[in-house]
Parts: C-alpha cells; structure tokens; sequence
C-alpha cells in the first residue's frame, strides 16, 4: 500500500497540472533543441502568436470554444464513471444533422435555421452515443471499445456520405456547397461592430458565450442537482446506486446522449462559425483533445474551460509558430498536445510523492 | 517488568483539524494478547495504523523491542517482524491460498522454486499454529472465517511477531470468532504478540492479558484484564455508566404491516437462495432474524426492500401486494416512498458513496425528495440543515457537513446511515446488522432509538448475526437456516442454546 496524498487541496488542484504542464514543455522543449531550433524563442513565438495580437487571440478563443464543448463531453460521461472516447465521432455525426439541416432549410430566417441546426447537432450527437451507451447498460459492451468503434464507423459513413451524396455538384472536394447566410452563427466582430467596438476579424464567433454558458450549466447539474447527483452517485458507487433505487441503466444512456449532444456542439462552432460548409474531417481531433482537456481539468468547468484555453492557444500559438519556422511542422505540435495529455494523464501522479513529502517537511518546520 | 514488544512514547496525529492521536504512551508486552478499545472514532485505527507504517506519526517515538525504529512504510513494518490484518481482506479471489500467501514476497527467478519451497514452509506454519487452511484451495471460495486465516497465515509467514488485528470479529459468526480465539491463544503460546482492536468487551475478557482503553484520541486507561469487569471497561471507554441491560415495555402490536408468504428466490444458478419464506410483522413490533450469516437474511432483505425481485411468492404491504407491483422507476425507489426505509447490511458498500461528503450522504435515496429541491436545482441550504440535524440528533463526530464520509470510522458512518433512513420516517424499517463494528456507547444509543420507532407504532425487521442483540431487541424471533425458516419463537421464550440449535437446522 502506498501513503496516502497529504496535501493541501490548491495544491494537488493547482499546482500538480501547472506542474506536470511545464514538465511536458520542458520535453518538448528538449526535443525542439534536438532538431536545431531555439526552444525559448519558440515558446516566445508560440505565446505571442496565441496571444499577442488581437487575431491571435480570436483564433485563440475560437478553438477554446470547440474545446470547451468536446472536453465538457468527455468530463459529463466521467462523472457516471464512463470514459467516452468517442466525442470525434459524435462531433462529426452532429455535423451531419446540421449539414443537412443547413442544406434543407437555410432560406429559412436565421432564428429559424439556426436554432433549428443545434437541435440537429443535438439530436445527431446524442444519438451516435446513444448506441454505445445502450450496449454498455444493457450488454456491457464496454464503452471504450465501443466509442472507439462508433469514431471509425462514424468516419467512414462520412466519407461515403461526403463523396457519394452531399458532395457539391460539379466539384471534385469532397464537401457540401457553402451554407446560406442565415444559417451563419455571428461572428464577434460583427456582433460587436454596433456597438462600436472593433474587433478582428476572425471565426470567433457567438458560440463562444454558448460554450460558456455549458459551462455554468455543467457546473449547477453536476454538482447541485438531483440530475447530477444520481449520475455521480452511478459513477463512484453502483451498488449504492442500486440502494438508492436509481435506475443505473437509464442513467448511463441518458448521460453518454448528453455526452454526445454537448460534443455535437462543437460542430455548431466549426460549421456554422467558421467553415459555413461541411469538408471531410472538418472535426480534425477535436474530440480527442477534449479527452485531454477533460483530464487536465480533472472534469471540473473551471479547470476544463482553463485547459481548452490551453489548447486553444497551442493549437493557435503552434500554427503561428509553424509559419515562422517551417522546420517545427503541425505534427511537432501535436506531438506537444500529446506530451501534455501523458504528463496531465497518464503521469498525473508523477509529482504527488515528492510534492506531498515537501509539504510535510513544510509543515513540521513551521 | 516483562519485555515490550512494541512501546510508543508521546505519538501525536493530526489529520487537518481532527486531532485523531494525542500523545500517545503505551507500552504491549510481549508474548500477550493486547486488547484496544474506545468508541467510534478514538484513533484506534489510526494508531495501529501508524504502527504498521501506513501512516506517519506527526511527533514521537516508536520502540519495537526496545529499539527506537521509523517506519515509514508498510514495508518496512513487515521487516521489523510486525504483520497486520486487515478488516477488508486483501486478497486475490481467483488464486489459490498458495499462491496468495507467496505473492509479493517471491523468491528465485521461477515460481515453481518458490511454491515448492513455500508450501512445506506453509504446511509447518498451518500445523504449529493450528491454521487449517488448504493450500490449494480457491481464497474466493472459501468462506470468510477461512479468508481471515489465510491473512494470518500471510502474515506470518513473512516472519511477523506481532499480529495486529482490526475488529476481525465484526464479519465472523460466534463460532468463527471461538475458532479465531483458539488460534490467537496458540500463537501467544508460542510466543507472538498479538494486538486486539475489538468493540465486544466478552471478547476482551475473554482473550485479552492487557488492555489499553481510548477516548478521543487519547489513551484513558491501561489495565491488566483479571482486574476489570465489563462495567468498568464501558464506563471507562464512553467515561459515564453505560446502561448495558436495554429496558423493554411489552409490545402492543397494532394492525399488519407486512405479510410474507411463499417467498422463493432462486440464482441464475439454479441455486434456492430463499424457500417458501412466510411470516408476519405488525406495526409496533420487532421481529429479529437469527441465523448464521449466509442463510438467506441478507437475500430476505434484498428482496423485501425492492433491490432484488424474487422468484415467486407475495409480499403485502399494508394490504398492498407488492409482487405484482408494477413501477415505473426501480423498485427500490418505488418502496421507500411507499414507506419501506432499509438499513443495509454492508454500510460501506450500499448504504454510502464514500467520496460524498456527508450531507451528500445525507439524501441518498431521498434525493428526488421534494424537501430538498427548488425547481430543478437542489436546495442546498435545506440538504446542510437536514444534516446538521442527523449530527446533532445521533452525536456524530466530527460533526461536519462537510467531509468525505470515507474519512469518518465506521461508527460514525453507521450513524449517518440510520438518521437518514429513521428521518424518512417509515411505516417498516428493515435493518441488517444495525451495530456491527458500533462502539457500545453508540449500540446503546442504536437500540435505544430502535425501541423508540417501535413505541412510536412502527414495524421493524431486524437481521443480526449478534445473539445478544437479537434477544435484547426483538419482541419475536425468527431463525433461518438453509433459506428457510427453521422456527419462529416469542422472545421471552428464547436462549441462546434454543436459537443456537435452531440455526443449526434442528427443529
Ligand atoms: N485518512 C484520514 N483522513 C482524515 N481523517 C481521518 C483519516 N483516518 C481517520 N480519520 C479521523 O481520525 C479519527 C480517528 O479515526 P479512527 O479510524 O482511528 O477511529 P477508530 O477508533 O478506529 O474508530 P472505529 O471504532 O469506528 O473504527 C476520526 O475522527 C476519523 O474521522
Ligand atoms: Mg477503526
């Protein structure tokens, strides 16, 4: 048996990610030195490109946003003690529904299509989960093996779907004509353009204030609501669930369609935000780092809108940089991302010996 | 004076506020049974397991055989020859006792060596201290007397000489426990120390040479068992008289509540787990239900409580058959509003969410309860005002709200447990093993309340492996043996010789 963590709790919610953060850069800064390059010019570059400028820090927000919705999915199924990996596949099966939602309907007045396509993002997404969570409260098909599965099967429908069927006629890409302006989500800077205040223009769009908004919801249901509390109580203890009288099977279903639904909604940002037409693979591993956002921000909204801020800004900061210096490539930065996800994951503990022993030694000299 | 096998010197705990050891000096001699005792929560635990290294003493010293030693880790304990066992067995189900005992102190590159040369060690081990265990059978299979014993075996066969055993009476039936006993006084004989963390105080005159007696955090006594009654230690441990002798008016049964008949509960195995159970309970009333633990009390519970559904039979409540019953939500849910309150028999498994704080503890099963909602939201100040209620009412300590229930001892836990339910205010309370691992000053308080929702017109159903506590309470007991009931008898009528034989099957 090991000793149990005897720390202060700022500091294994604090100080252990920061930690296990800068451990992560520090390898990636090892590497970067290896290929020749200047690890804190970069890092400087990096910084500057995700915050140093007013586009910048659009862009920034604009993929935080996606983030937010992906790692929000993936902390709502932890919370029922369920690992959905699948937030790729539900995120792009929601593109669908809005796609064709779009496609059908976007003569319609934007309050009309608009409210009518996050239904669809919904509705589409909910129910790719839907599938993995029935098998796994009714067959006990385990949800990772599942999820994993629903994301190739996802990708590939879509494919046959992109080339086949939606594909614009008379073009060889594999995407849908653009979207009709009413079905455009708003961007910022012309939400903001009346006001008179000028912003950049970037894709950073009102989404953004809907990913918040999940934010503050997560928080009340999960934490002080009967809804919450069932799902938690499913997820630390079944068979006090079971006491309890919660339905157990209902309560894993019900949660992976919310988990899908809130992943579903990352499609509202990239679609109707920023692409304004459907491509193949638009959702480009976006669910997947909402797997790392959700663990970083140990499943909770303030941690998890933190770590999609750190996200955002890599992924921002990371294409700036790869302009700069053609030698660091898109993969250096996902190579980063992935560091970051083993240090804040797999690694979590890696700190908490040595950290908790320096508190006691603390401590006791006081 | 003797040698002492282990003396502690001005040892010190805290954990965040909760001050759980306070300078701590005692001394085990070597070659005795030590008994501990103190009610829920008096730092007994963590003193035992400070001493195995699992936690550190803040300040102090720690003597093993007279040298002072820091042990800082389980590890370490093991190699100064101090082995303890757990009160949850921890164990590999599907390895057999062989393999169990060598795992983790391997030696030699193949297993092969090791389990050869392990098992006539063993066989040495199970013959000086009169063990009994086979080496090949399957631990999962074996019952948890049985388990117990393997622990012991692994503990000594790592070279322990000091035993140090946590409420290992509270999962054992009266005869496991005798069996215990007799293994513990033969490795006394041989010269091992053992030390006793136990809440029965038969048990402590029974086996014990020493006792040390705690009382929040600190060490209140230290006595040589042949100098104290049964009173003293109790009054001793809860420092006032404890009135052990429960007062009980006659019952004055009122209308039927519950009426069971031609229960039946079968396994997907095939197995008859409940046979043509049939019986009565009115309101006003407590029936008990003796028998050895693994006779079908538990599945009773299950079944009648909606956790379970059984295979045929009915079960009227309040005139209502609630076989047939059909609901929409789960059935567990549906009978706690329709007035069944259930105390489960594993409080730690069923009855709590460990990491849940307390108030959130508070409202399992009642958390879809219009009282402490507001819209979709919870009220939360109503949540934390009905738990501040359930701690003032059943003195649990520490009286926070806002604690992982996990950190409290199983007293206190038990406690939380039995305010919420007795809150729901019931029509039938079923209880499984209200007081086990309860400290007596707490038992009292149990029964005491118990007695009083009986007077109050309810009906409880009351499932106990304690004899004692089954006779003290109940107003008719019922025996079970087999999955079925081998006799029903008053109270006034039973002894334990009487029950005894009917839990053996003998009618
Ligand atoms: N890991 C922990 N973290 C915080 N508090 C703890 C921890 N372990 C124990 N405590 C607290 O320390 C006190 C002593 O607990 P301990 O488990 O030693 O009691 P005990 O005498 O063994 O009680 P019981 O008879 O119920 O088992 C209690 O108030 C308990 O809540
Ligand atoms: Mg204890």
């Amino acid at each position: 048996m090991s000793q149990p963590a005897n720390m202060p709790r700022w500091a294994s919610l604090w100080l252990m990610p920061l930690l296990n953060l800068f451990a992560a850069l520090f390898v990636s800064g090892l590497v970067i030195a290896l290929i020749g390059e200047d690890p804190v010019e970069c890092l400087k570059l990096m910084i500057n490109g995700a915050f140093g400028y007013p586009e910048g820090i659009g862009y920034t927000l604009f993929y935080t946003t996606s983030f937010i919705f992906t790692g929000l999915a993936v902390a709502a199924a932890f919370h029922a003690g369920l690992f959905n990996i699948g937030g790729e596949g539900q995120m792009y099966l929601a593109g669908l529904g809005v796609t064709l939602v779009c496609l059908q309907f976007d003569y319609l007045p934007a309050y009309v299509v608009i409210p009518l396509a996050m239904l669809a993002a919904i509705l589409f997404g909910g129910a790719w989960a839907l599938v993995p969570g029935y098998l796994q409260a009714k067959r006990g098909s385990h949800i990772v093996v599942t999820t994993i599965m629903f994301n190739f099967i996802a990708s590939s429908l879509m494919t046959w779907l992109l080339v086949d069927k939606l594909r614009m006629e008379g073009s060889q890409t594999p995407a849908t004509r653009e979207f009709a302006q009413n079905a455009w989500v708003p961007m910022l800077h012309e939400l903001f353009a009346p006001l008179g205040v000028e912003l950049p223009n970037t894709p950073l769009n009102a989404s953004f204030f809907l990913a918040l908004m999940a934010l503050v919801l997560f928080y009340l249901v999960v934490w002080h609501s009967p809804k919450g509390f069932v799902t938690r109580t499913v997820g630390l203890n079944e068979k006090a669930a079971r006491y309890a009288g919660i339905p157990v099977d209902k309560v894993i279903i019900a949660v992976m369609c919310v988990s899908g639904a809130l992943a579903g909604l990352a499609a509202i940002n990239e679609l109707l935000g920023s692409t304004h037409r459907m491509n193949m693979g638009f959702t480009n591993g976006i669910g997947f780092v909402g797997i790392a956002v959700a663990l970083m921000g140990r499943n909770h909204p303030v941690g998890i809108l933190l770590s999609a801020l750190l996200f955002g800004a890599l992924t921002q900061g990371g294409l700036d940089l790869s302009f700069e210096k053609p030698a660091i490539t898109r993969e250096m930065i996902i190579f980063t991302q992935g560091l970051i996800i083993l240090f804040c994951g797999a690694l979590e503990n890696l700190f908490q010996t040595p950290l908790s022993a320096a508190f006691k030694r603390m401590l006791k000299n006081q | 004076m003797a040698e002492l096998a282990i003396e502690l010197i001005g040892v010190n705990k805290h954990f965040g506020e909760v001050h759980a050891n306070k300078n701590i000096t005692f001394g085990v001699r070597k070659g005795t049974v030590h008994g501990i005792i103190g009610e829920n929560g008096a730092g007994k635990s963590t003193l035992m397991s400070i001493i195995y290294g699992y936690y550190q003493a803040d300040s102090g010293t720690i003597k093993i055989n007279g040298k002072a030693e820091r042990i800082r880790s389980s590890h370490a304990a093991i190699g100064l020859g101090i082995g303890m066992v757990h009160q949850h067995f921890m164990l590999v189900d599907p390895f057999t006792v062989l393999e169990n005992i060598v795992l983790g102190a391997e030696g030699g590159v193949t297993l092969e060596g090791s389990l050869a040369a392990a098992r006539t060690h063993l066989q040495k081990l199970n013959q000086d201290y009169g063990l009994q265990v086979d080496p090949d059978a399957i631990v999962g299979e074996l019952g948890v007397g049985t388990q117990q014993r393997v622990e012991i075996l692994k503990t000594l066969y790592r070279g322990a000489d000091v035993l140090i055993l946590d409420e290992p009476t509270a999962v054992l039936t009266p005869q496991e426990a005798d069996d215990l006993f007799r293994i513990l006084r033969l490795l006394r004989d041989q010269g091992k120390t053992v030390i006793l963390i136990t809440h029965k105080l038969r048990e402590v005159l029974d086996i014990t040479d020493d006792v040390t007696v705690m009382r929040a955090g600190e060490i209140v006594g230290q006595v040589r068992t042949a100098d104290v009654t049964k009173e003293d230690l109790a009054d001793l441990m809860v420092g006032r008289k404890v009135n052990m002798h429960l007062d009980k008016a006659a019952a004055v049964p009122g209308k039927k509540v519950l009426s069971v008949s031609g229960l039946n509960l079968v396994d997907s195995r095939g197995v008859a787990l409940l046979k043509d159970i049939g019986f009565d309970l009115h309101a006003g009333e407590i029936v008990g239900i003796a028998g050895v633990s693994g006779n079908g009390q538990s599945e009773l519970l299950e079944v009648l409580s909606g956790m379970r559904e059984a295979t045929s039979g009915s079960v009227q409540f309040k005139g209502m058959e609630l076989a047939t019953l059909k609901t929409r939500e789960p059935k567990a849910a549906a009978y706690r509003k329709l007035g069944i309150a259930h105390i489960p028999e594993d409080r730690s498994r069923e009855g709590m969410v460990k990491d849940f704080m307390t108030f959130e503890n508070a409202i399992l099963g009642y958390h879809d309860d219009p009282s402490v909602r507001r819209g979709f939201l919870f009220n939360r100040k109503a949540i934390i005002e009905r738990c501040r209620r359930f701690i003032d009412e059943f003195d649990v300590r520490p009286a926070l709200t806002h604690r992982r229930i996990g950190l409290f001892s199983g007293g206190n836990q038990q406690k939380v447990i039995l305010a919420r339910e007795i809150h729901a205010n019931p029509d039938l309370l079923l209880i499984g093993q209200p007081t086990r691992g309860v400290d007596i000053g707490a038992i009292e308080f149990i029964h005491k309340r118990l007695m009083q929702l009986r007077d109050e017109g309810k009906a409880l159903l009351l499932v106990s492996v304690e004899l004692d506590e089954i006779m003290a309470l109940s107003d008719r007991i019922i025996v079970m043996n087999g999955g079925a009931i081998s006799g029903e008898l008053p109270a006034a009528e039973a002894t334990a010789t009487s029950l005894g034989l009917l839990m053996g099957g003998h009618k």
